[in-house]
C-alpha cells in the first residue's frame, strides 16, 4: 500500500503540484506579454508575484500543522518544493522591481533600500531566503545536521517581514495585509500549542 | 553614506519609447505564435458627444493616454480600492437628476440643478497632465470650463478664503462607501486663489464625450499641478469657508498627505520617492516636474512658502 502511494506521489503527485505552483507565473507572464494586465502592467506583475511569494510562504508553513492534523507524513514530501516556489516568486517579484519597474536605476534602487522601510524590509526578507534556498538540498541537510533545522527557523522571521512589507506599502486599505497577518498568526498559534504541549482535541 | 552619482547618461537616454514599443510588439508577436490572444472584455459603452472648442493655450501637446486606460485604471475609492473596481461598479451610479449645493460665504447660496449650473458655460477641451501620488501619470483631454467662471457667478464674500468640495455619499450605489477605508463623504479643498487660478477646471467629460461614471460623473474638479486625489469627483457640494477645510487623505494620513499636495519631485512621500513617474503606456519612468510642469502658471501663488512644510 505504502509502496503504491509513494509511486503515485513521485509519478503524479509531485509533477502535478509542481505544474500547479508554476501556473500563476505562467498566467501572469502570458498576460504581461499580451498586454492583458491593464493600464499599468508592470505594477500588476510586480505586485502579483509578490503576493504569490507570500502565499507560498504561508502554504509552506502550513505543511507541518497539516501533517499533525492528518496524522500522516505525506504532506512533508511537498514542503521543500513549496518553499522553493516561495523563493521563486519572491525572486521574480524582486527582479520585476529591479528590471521592469526601476530598469536598473541603481541610484534610485539604493536610495529606496536605505530610505524606504518597506523596501528595506522586503529586501531583508529576500536576502534571508537565499541561505534557505541554497541549503534546501539533501546534501546540505546532511552536512548541516542539527543546524539545518535551526537555520530554517528563519522562515518564521521571513514570513513576518513579508507581512510587514505588505502593510507598509498599502495606501489606506489594509484588508489584504490583515488577512495575511491573521493567517500567519494562526500558523504560529498551531506551533505554540505544540510547544506548550497543549493537547489537540483529546 | 555617500551615494555616488552614476555617469551623465540618464536611463531615459539609453532606451527611448519607440524602442520599447517595438520591444513589446516583438514580444506580442512571439507570444502570439504559440498562444491565441484573449478577446478583450472591456466594456466599450458610448457616452453622448459634447459640443466644445479646443483650448490650445491651456493644453499640452503630449501624446494622449488612450481612452481604455483612462476609463479602466481609476482611483475612485467610493467604488472600491482596486484600480479596476470603478470601471466595474460605477455603472450603478445615478447621475441624473443631479444637484449641487452652494453654501457658506457666498451671496447666492442654494441647491441648484446641474443643468442650471452648466447652462451659462460654454465647454472647452483642455489636455492636462494628471500626476497620481502613486507615481503614475496620464495625459487626459478633459471637457469642461474654468472653476473661476462658476465661482464668480455665485459671488463669494470677502470672508471666503477657502473652497471646500464634497463628493456624493450614497452607499447604495457606491459599494466602496460600505467600508470605512476613508471617512465618507470624500472632501477636498482649495485656497480661494488656487480655486480662482485659470488652470483650475471643472470637467463634465473627456475625449469629447460625457464623463464616464468611473471618472467622476457628472462633474469633477481637475487641478493639474496637484496630486490626483485633490481633483475630487462626483461633486454635490461647493462651500465657501473662512478656514482651511478638512481633506480626506489628510484626515487619513496627515504626515503623508498635506492640504496643498502640489506635485513636487523634491518632497518625498514618507514611504516613496516622488522624483519619477511612470506615464501610463510607457516603459521607462520619466522625471516628475515641479508643479507637474505648470510652474509658470501657479508657482507665484506659493512664493515664500516652505513647500517641505506645506506639502
Amino acid at each position: 500500500m505504502s509502496i503504491n502511494f509513494n509511486y503515485w506521489q513521485a509519478r503524479i503527485g509531485k509533477p502535478l503540484i509542481f505544474a500547479l505552483c508554476l501556473l500563476p507565473f505562467l498566467l501572469l507572464s502570458f498576460r504581461l506579454l499580451n498586454n492583458q494586465l491593464g493600464a499599468n502592467p508592470i505594477e500588476v506583475f510586480t505586485r502579483s508575484n509578490g503576493e504569490w511569494g507570500l502565499r507560498f510562504l504561508l502554504i509552506t508553513l502550513s505543511i507541518t500543522p497539516l501533517k499533525n492534523i492528518l496524522k500522516q507524513s505525506w504532506p512533508m514530501q511537498y514542503r521543500r518544493m513549496l518553499g522553493l516556489f516561495a523563493f521563486f516568486y519572491v525572486f521574480i517579484h524582486l527582479s520585476s522591481y529591479l528590471v521592469l519597474d526601476q530598469f536598473f536605476d541603481w541610484q534610485e534602487i539604493w536610495a529606496d533600500i536605505i530610505k524606504r522601510p518597506y523596501i528595506t524590509i522586503g529586501m531583508s526578507a529576500f536576502v534571508l531566503l537565499i541561505p534557505l534556498a541554497v541549503t534546501s538540498n539533501r546534501y546540505m541537510m546532511k552536512r548541516l545536521g542539527r543546524n539545518w533545522l535551526r537555520l530554517h527557523k528563519l522562515v518564521y522571521l521571513i514570513a513576518i517581514l513579508a507581512v510587514v512589507h505588505f502593510f507598509l506599502l498599502v495606501k489606506a486599505d489594509f484588508y489584504w495585509p490583515t488577512v495575511y497577518a491573521v493567517l500567519l498568526g494562526l500558523l504560529f498559534t498551531f506551533r505554540l500549542r505544540k510547544y506548550c504541549s497543549l493537547p489537540l482535541g483529546k | 553614506m555617500l551615494i555616488k552619482k552614476p555617469g551623465d547618461i540618464k536611463p531615459s537616454e539609453i532606451t527611448d519609447e519607440s524602442v520599447y514599443m517595438r520591444r513589446r510588439e516583438f514580444m506580442q508577436t512571439t507570444a502570439g505564435l504559440a498562444l491565441l490572444p484573449f478577446v478583450k472584455t472591456a466594456s466599450a459603452k458610448t457616452e453622448a458627444a459634447l459640443k466644445h472648442v479646443k483650448n490650445k493655450k491651456f493644453s499640452t501637446d503630449e501624446k494622449l493616454t488612450d481612452h481604455a486606460s483612462i476609463t479602466s485604471y481609476n482611483n475612485f475609492y467610493e467604488f472600491g480600492t482596486d484600480k479596476t473596481s470603478p470601471a466595474k461598479y460605477a455603472d450603478r451610479l445615478t447621475t441624473s437628476p443631479w444637484s449641487i449645493t452652494i453654501d457658506g460665504e457666498v451671496a447666492k447660496p442654494g441647491k441648484y440643478n446641474l443643468e442650471d449650473i452648466l447652462k451659462p458655460h460654454s465647454l472647452e477641451e483642455r489636455i492636462y497632465r494628471l500626476r497620481c501620488v502613486e507615481r503614475w501619470s496620464m495625459v487626459v483631454p478633459w471637457i469642461g470650463f474654468s472653476l473661476a467662471d462658476l465661482i464668480k457667478r455665485f459671488e463669494p464674500t470677502s470672508k471666503a478664503r477657502y473652497v471646500q468640495f464634497t463628493t456624493l455619499y450614497r452607499p447604495s450605489e457606491m459599494p466602496g462607501q460600505k467600508r470605512s477605508v476613508l471617512e465618507w463623504p470624500y472632501v477636498e479643498g482649495l485656497r480661494i486663489d488656487e480655486a480662482m487660478n485659470p488652470l483650475t477646471f471643472l470637467a463634465v467629460g473627456l475625449y469629447g464625450k460625457v464623463m464616464p461614471k468611473q471618472n467622476g460623473a457628472p462633474i469633477r474638479l481637475v487641478v493639474p499641478w496637484k496630486y490626483g486625489y485633490k481633483s475630487i469627483k462626483s461633486i454635490v457640494r461647493i462651500s465657501f469657508v473662512q478656514n482651511e477645510p478638512p481633506t480626506s487623505w489628510n484626515l487619513s494620513a496627515p504626515n503623508e498627505y498635506g492640504f496643498f499636495s502640489n506635485v513636487n519631485p523634491e518632497v518625498d512621500h514618507p514611504r516613496w520617492s516622488q522624483r519619477k513617474e511612470r506615464r501610463i503606456g510607457e516603459f521607462l519612468r520619466r522625471d516628475t516636474q515641479m508643479f507637474n510642469g505648470y510652474g509658470e502658471q501657479v508657482a507665484s501663488m506659493y512664493r515664500g512658502m516652505d513647500l517641505r512644510k506645506y506639502y
